[in-house]
């Protein structure tokens, strides 16, 4: 069971349930992602967003588990999907679902591609392998997938190499390779955050249209709080390897309850403020993983930390329908005038 | 406000060509043209903010203002003296009011040195303290740009990102400068550091009648920091004008289809938002296209565009813009 909905994870499509992800490293045990929990429905768009070291990719990466251990160590949780524990399958057994159910793209699409391969045989490998095709469908059908996701000439730039493509095409690329082999979840971390706005305007246009017309779910993990606001229909706040906030995009953004999230927002421009506005900003730096503080993460950072905070780290709680907050004074939590 | 319009930089026709060098020989086959005929003004006490995408010529031109690159072609006059002519000590004289904040708050400081090496080198350099004199401006400095001066002795690596820009930004204050040109100070920064540093570079400009040039790519921070701003494209500027008039009167179609992919980071808005989704990528600054430049992704050329450049001239007071079709729409 979910700690927090009414429906028991096994019906949805993913459940992740009190996931905690370590790392030993020389310096000491890095708390990346400490016991998270959510569920992904199909067809649903979620969007992950913190800061760099809040534990958001490496939450991704132990869905999939491609954490290297060691250092890393998945210490305790479930990933049930479709009714499975993906943490208890065995390494074969996750290959099958890699690439074929569940898929990912990275944010670097140049370090995410073998230079020395052309971008149609490593589009080809996946088909090859979860579909059972022929060297000649293969080919058809990246060109195919080429051609889906606006590459011009799509048969011809098969025989390229990762090189020739720009950065936009690259990451093109990569969704069609991830998209191979019609998965039910696509994972993104971060596939837009090298690229120019221009470009990123036409990958997530690209990702709509291809959830649409595909009807996968989508975790889309990023930074960009304006990237989540016109993409996802629900959003989970990560800071410091928890969950701070989670719930559907609009009551994160109009009516956001954790001291983090009313920070977040505070601390970005908005189109309309008059001149001469002071961004509000969160005092203080994200914390140290290596030695994550007793009770709440956020306790030293907070203007609205009471002495229970140091010692005691609240858990998620509702606030409204489907709106789940981690605070103990999330009642007295507004927004800065 | 407004009453005091005394230009501080004025930038003319600046071109910075890279020569591209092939062979036995290193024959001269060819030039990326990085910035390629740029021009524009910078008020005193003012922000101007320079935008764009990778890659079109933003940071070459801010470091070609200060000399870090030396100029092909224009002029870039500093209270009317000429810097790209000037030499030697003239020109270390002059560097003195120019200094620069840059993107990388981990390649710009050398990890080596101490912050007090770093923070006084250019006091020493231009032998303005040496000792406990610049010990004491140091101190000074960094208590300015909001950090404990105890962290003198500290080193580089010891300190977080944020916390490197703002020992960054200590080093550019040092000489009293009356221009900081900011290449993408923030966009290495977490969200909420960023405005953290953005808020403490509005404080300083206050206190010290800072003039700024702020180069960067996000359009949201330039907007919320700029009092006007140009936008470039493939080595020239496009549209400049006033930061209310471009965002909320964008003339230039490749402005406009910028803007439009910013995502705002609200989703009421977000929902009924109409995007302009640009094709293909921007051409090579080796090789860029006859006549206009944006031709290429333009969706409103007309066969003008293909054959004749538009110059970049004032088509309303104070709003400049580089597009055929904007010019012969305001004259007729």
């Amino acid at each position: 069971m979910s700690a927090y909905e009414a429906q028991p994870v096994s019906e949805h499509l993913l459940g992740v349930e009190n996931l905690t992800t370590h790392f030993y490293t020389e310096e000491g045990v890095v708390y990346a992602v400490n016991g998270i929990s959510y569920t992904l429905d199909e067809g649903d768009t979620l969007g992950v967003v913190g800061e760099s070291g809040c534990g958001k990719s490496v939450h991704a990466l132990s869905i999939m588990r491609l954490i290297p251990i060691p250092p890393g160590k998945i210490e305790t949780g479930e990933v049930i999907f479709r009714g499975r524990d993906l943490l208890k399958f065995s390494d074969d057994e996750m290959r099958h679902v890699r690439g074929a159910q569940i898929a990912m793209i990275f944010q670097d699409p140049m370090t995410s591609f073998n230079p020395v391969l052309t971008i149609g045989f490593q589009i080809m490998e996946a088909l090859k392998l979860h579909q059972g095709m022929s060297g000649k469908e293969a080919r058809e059908r990246a060109a195919e997938l080429l051609a889906m996701v606006g590459i011009p000439e799509a048969s011809q730039r098969l025989d390229d190499y990762p090189h020739q493509f720009s950065g936009g095409m690259r990451q093109r690329a990569m969704i069609a390779m991830a998209l191979s082999c019609n998965p039910s979840i696509l994972i993104a971390d971060e596939p837009t955050t090298s690229l120019d706005v221009t470009i990123q305007a036409q990958i997530i246009d690209l990702v709509k249209r291809l959830r649409d017309k595909l009807g996968m779910a989508v975790i889309w993990i990023t930074h960009d709080l304006g990237v989540v606001a016109g993409l996802t229909r629900r959003v989970n706040v990560m800071y410091a390897g928890s969950i701070v906030e989670s719930g559907p995009v609009k009551e994160i953004y109009g009516n956001s309850h954790h001291p983090y999230t009313v920070g977040l927002m505070g601390s970005l421009p908005r189109p309309d403020e008059p001149p001469g506005t002071k961004l509000f900003s969160v005092r203080g730096e994200p914390p140290d993983l290596l030695g994550l503080p007793e009770g709440c993460p956020f306790a030293p950072r907070c203007d609205y930390v009471i002495e229970r905070c140091h010692h005691e780290a609240p858990s998620l709680e509702p606030t409204e329908p489907g709106h789940w907050v981690a605070c103990w004074e999330k009642e007295k939590v507004r927004k800065p005038q | 406000m407004t009453a005091q319009k005394e230009v501080l930089l004025r930038v003319e026709n600046l071109k910075k060509y890279f020569p591209i060098r092939r062979g036995v020989f290193q024959r001269h086959v060819g030039d990326v043209k990085a910035v390629d005929g740029v021009s524009f003004d910078v008020y005193r006490g003012e922000t101007l903010g320079l935008v764009g995408e990778s890659g079109c010529g933003k940071t070459t031109t801010g470091r070609t203002i200060i000399r870090l690159y030396e100029p092909t072609a224009g002029h870039v006059h500093f209270e009317g003296v000429d810097l790209a002519c000037l030499k030697g000590g003239q020109l270390r004289q002059m560097r003195r009011r120019i200094q620069m904040v840059f993107q990388d708050p981990y390649a710009s400081l050398s990890p080596r040195m101490s912050v007090l090496g770093i923070v006084g080198e250019p006091l020493e350099v231009h032998h303005v303290a040496a000792g406990a004199a610049k010990k004491e401006r140091v101190a000074e400095l960094l208590e300015l740009v909001g950090l404990d001066p105890a962290f003198m002795s500290r080193y580089p690596h010891e300190f977080s990102g944020g916390q490197r820009q703002r020992i960054g930004l200590a080093r550019s204050l040092a000489l009293n400068p009356d221009l900081i040109v900011c290449d993408e100070p923030i966009s290495s920064l977490d969200v909420s550091i960023q405005a953290q540093v953005v808020n403490l570079l509005e404080e300083l400009q206050e206190k010290l009648g800072l003039t700024y040039l702020f180069i960067a790519h996000d359009l949201s921070m330039v907007r919320h920091i700029s009092r006007r701003v140009a936008v470039m494209y493939l080595g020239k500027i496009v549209e400049l004008t006033s930061r209310d008039t471009l965002y909320s009167n964008p003339l230039h179609p490749y402005t406009q289809a910028l803007l439009s992919a910013v995502p705002i980071p609200d989703p009421f808005i977000e929902e009924k938002r109409q995007r302009i989704i640009l094709k293909g990528d921007v051409p090579s600054p080796v090789n860029p296209p006859q006549g206009c430049n944006f031709n290429t992704r333009c969706p409103v050329a007309i066969d003008t565009c293909l054959e004749v450049e538009p110059e970049f001239i004032e088509v309303e007071p104070g709003h400049f813009c580089a597009c055929h079709l904007v010019q012969s729409a305001v004259s007729s």
